[in-house]
């Protein structure tokens, strides 16, 4: 009988301590079946498992084609995420997915691509990022605005740097509060928006991260004239079971889970903002 | 011949005598299944196991209002003569607590967990719960994800509608176009007269049990008087909900100032969601064994008025009883029409009756769909 329910089990290959709270798994289902069927899009999410603590539910952030293993960026925020910080390799959890609809990557081809992200939103955008650069002939532009609330918060700073090289790409950043050798933007990210020299007829935004950040981030592609079925984002919920079922990621009509994490803005526009949805 | 009389033919009843209502019971018993039925506790109509028919609840009417629920004992020998109790049939699929695995350490591994079901009759089962079992059936059985907990359980019942020939003064089925009569759904249908039950098959697995049993050739009478009594309490009904899409405005009233006046009164206490035989939100929690070294995942029914239920860690979705009120009450009548393809109000009356404050939701929703003023 299959059980969207149960867990299969995956072990810890390595653990990378990105930030003071933020740090990586890379799992290994130890069914080599269970892995070798393991299939995945960008933004779409497991429900990882701490023996005996909880489920969360956890974005994927590596390539789709790396068919080994899976990678998780956590960061600690609450008692099944801290008890995850303690994890090393060799440790095992309970992996349920992949679940829900990742970003639009197969629509979008041959289209300019401008991510914005704001804090931890970048965990699944950053797999969107990698696999942007690894089909990069299938897509046009490409500009990434990251923004962080201090300086010292932004991970994968080696990463951005080496992204900024490539060709047609574009890496703004921007830190509410800068320090000394930062080298980006000081205040919001929503604010780089107006600073790009956007083919909005040709480009799709893809925004990930604090919901406040997310509205202003409309707002301003809006007024750059780009249109609301251009705009993608990835939502946020009290996300238990997956698989649409338990309810409460509910947003209006949809289920955050099943039907997102990430919505064209047309999907959710009556509700986007609307406090209590 | 008019429609109902028909569809009453088409039903091709037989008759039983009320003092044969026992030999139900008896093939029900030799087929293998645990009779489930309404009886008396706690002056409520509730569900659990029977033995005999003379468990049934002989003589009671209800009395059930907002906020406001009473039985009466009467010399009246119908056994059906009373509407609902808090619940019916959403407890016996989907159940208030599950164990859906268990986990061991050292090295970890999950082992899914078995409900305990056995096959089981469930006799009196009303119009509005059968339409709210089918609600449930799609949203636990449908792919790619059908929930294996609630299949074993939902497979295992056998279902004995009754007709309700009397409408409570909350009920609003008619308006849903959920009752009073039965539809379908049901693998035995019955209608209770004063002389005994029109009895007939639903389902092959009824045929089972009705071809077991001695049932008269039903009088053209008694087939009037079936269609009568339904006929009569839809026609009793004062309580509606505006048609599916009328209600599908209430997203575009999500500011209305009613929202805050049902606020002031709702005590969110869930109570609405509890007995509603629709609501279908349910939480997950590890339970840890006392040894440290087993766990078990446990889900039990949540509610949309908890204040866990929209918890993101820090911060609450909805904070406020008004935001939950209208959470659920938009869902229920909006949502629920996106997802579903139908509201999930099945017009049972139920959170009208065992609101602790006798809050209505016919009477909410129209307040809301008014065009009125706007909370700013």
């Amino acid at each position: 009988m299959f059980d969207p329910h149960v867990p299969h089990v995956a072990v810890i290959d390595q653990r990378v301590q990105e930030s003071p709270t933020i740090f990586t798994l890379r799992l290994q289902y130890t069914d080599t079946r269970v892995q070798d069927a393991f299939e995945f899009d960008p933004g779409q999410f497991n429900m990882v498992t701490l023996f005996g603590v909880g489920e969360i539910a956890i974005s994927i952030v590596n390539d789709p084609l790396d068919s080994h293993f899976f990678d998780h960026t956590i960061r600690v925020v609450g008692r099944v995420s801290e008890g995850m910080s303690r994890l090393q390799p060799g440790d095992r959890v309970g992996i349920r997915g992949p679940f829900g609809r990742g970003w639009p990557m197969e629509q979008i081809k041959g289209r300019d691509v401008l991510l914005v992200t704001g804090g931890l939103g970048c965990a699944p955008l950053v797999s969107v990022i990698r696999y942007l650069m690894r089909r990069r002939e299938d897509y046009g532009r490409i500009m990434i605005l990251q923004g962080v609330k201090h300086a010292d918060d932004l991970i994968w700073k080696e990463q951005y740097d080496v992204w900024a090289e490539e060709r047609d790409v574009r890496v703004l950043l921007a830190a509410d509060v800068a320090t000394q050798s930062w080298r980006g933007q000081q205040g919001m990210v929503t604010e780089l928006i107006g600073q790009l020299p956007l083919r909005s007829q040709r480009t799709v935004a893809l925004l990930c991260g604090p919901e406040l950040m997310m509205m202003a981030a409309v707002a301003n592609l809006r007024e750059k004239g780009m249109q609301d079925g251009d705009i993608w984002f990835s939502m946020e919920r009290n996300m238990q079971c997956g698989i649409g079922q338990c309810g409460h990621c509910q947003i209006g009509p949809k289920m955050v889970c099943r039907d997102g994490p990430v919505f064209c803005y047309d999907e959710l526009a009556d509700f986007f903002g609307a406090k209590g949805f | 011949m008019n429609l109902q009389t028909q569809q009453a033919v088409s039903r091709r009843p037989g008759f039983l005598a009320r003092d044969a209502l026992q030999t139900l019971f008896t093939v029900l018993s030799q087929s293998g299944y645990r009779v489930f039925g309404p009886m008396v506790r706690d002056g409520a109509i509730q569900f659990d196991t029977l033995t005999a028919a003379d468990q049934l609840p002989s003589g009671i009417l209800n009395d059930q209002k907002p906020g406001h629920y009473r039985l009466e004992q009467t010399d009246n020998p119908r056994v059906f003569g009373w509407n609902h109790g808090p619940q019916a049939l959403k407890p016996l699929c989907f159940a208030p607590r599950d164990e859906l695995w268990s986990e061991q350490s050292g090295p970890l591994r999950f082992s899914q967990s078995q409900p305990d079901v056995e096959p089981t009759a469930v006799i009196g089962v009303r119009a509005c719960d059968l339409a709210a079992l089918a609600i449930q059936d799609r949203h636990f059985l449908t792919d790619p994800d059908p929930d294996p907990y609630y299949r074993q359980r939902r497979e295992s019942l056998l279902l004995i509608g009754v007709d309700c020939a009397q409408s409570a003064s909350t009920c609003f089925c008619a308006s849903t176009g959920d009752g009073p009569a039965l539809d379908d759904r049901y693998d035995i249908g019955m209608a209770e007269l004063d002389e005994g039950f029109l009895l007939w098959q639903g389902s092959e697995k009824g045929r089972a049990v009705t071809d077991q049993l001695d049932l008269q050739i039903a009088s053209d009478d008694q087939l009037a008087a079936m269609v009568q009594a339904t006929s009569q309490a839809a026609s009793d009904q004062s309580r509606s909900l505006p048609d599916s899409d009328e209600l599908m405005l209430l997203y575009k009233r999500l500011e209305h100032a009613h929202w805050q006046q049902v606020a002031e009164r709702c005590l969110s206490c869930g109570n609405c969601t509890a007995v509603c035989p629709t609501c279908f939100c349910y939480e997950t929690t590890h339970e840890m064994a006392l040894d440290g070294k087993t766990a078990k995942m446990i889900r039990q029914w949540d509610s949309c008025f908890s204040a866990t239920h929209s918890s993101m860690g820090q911060f609450q979705v909805r904070s406020t009883t008004k935001q939950r009120y209208r959470q659920w009450l938009t869902h229920k009548l909006a949502g629920w029409q996106s997802q579903q393809g139908r509201i999930g109000c099945t017009g049972c009356g139920r959170c009208i009756v065992w609101c602790p404050v006798g809050i209505d939701l016919t009477v909410e929703t129209v307040a809301v769909l008014e065009e009125g003023s706007l909370d700013v």
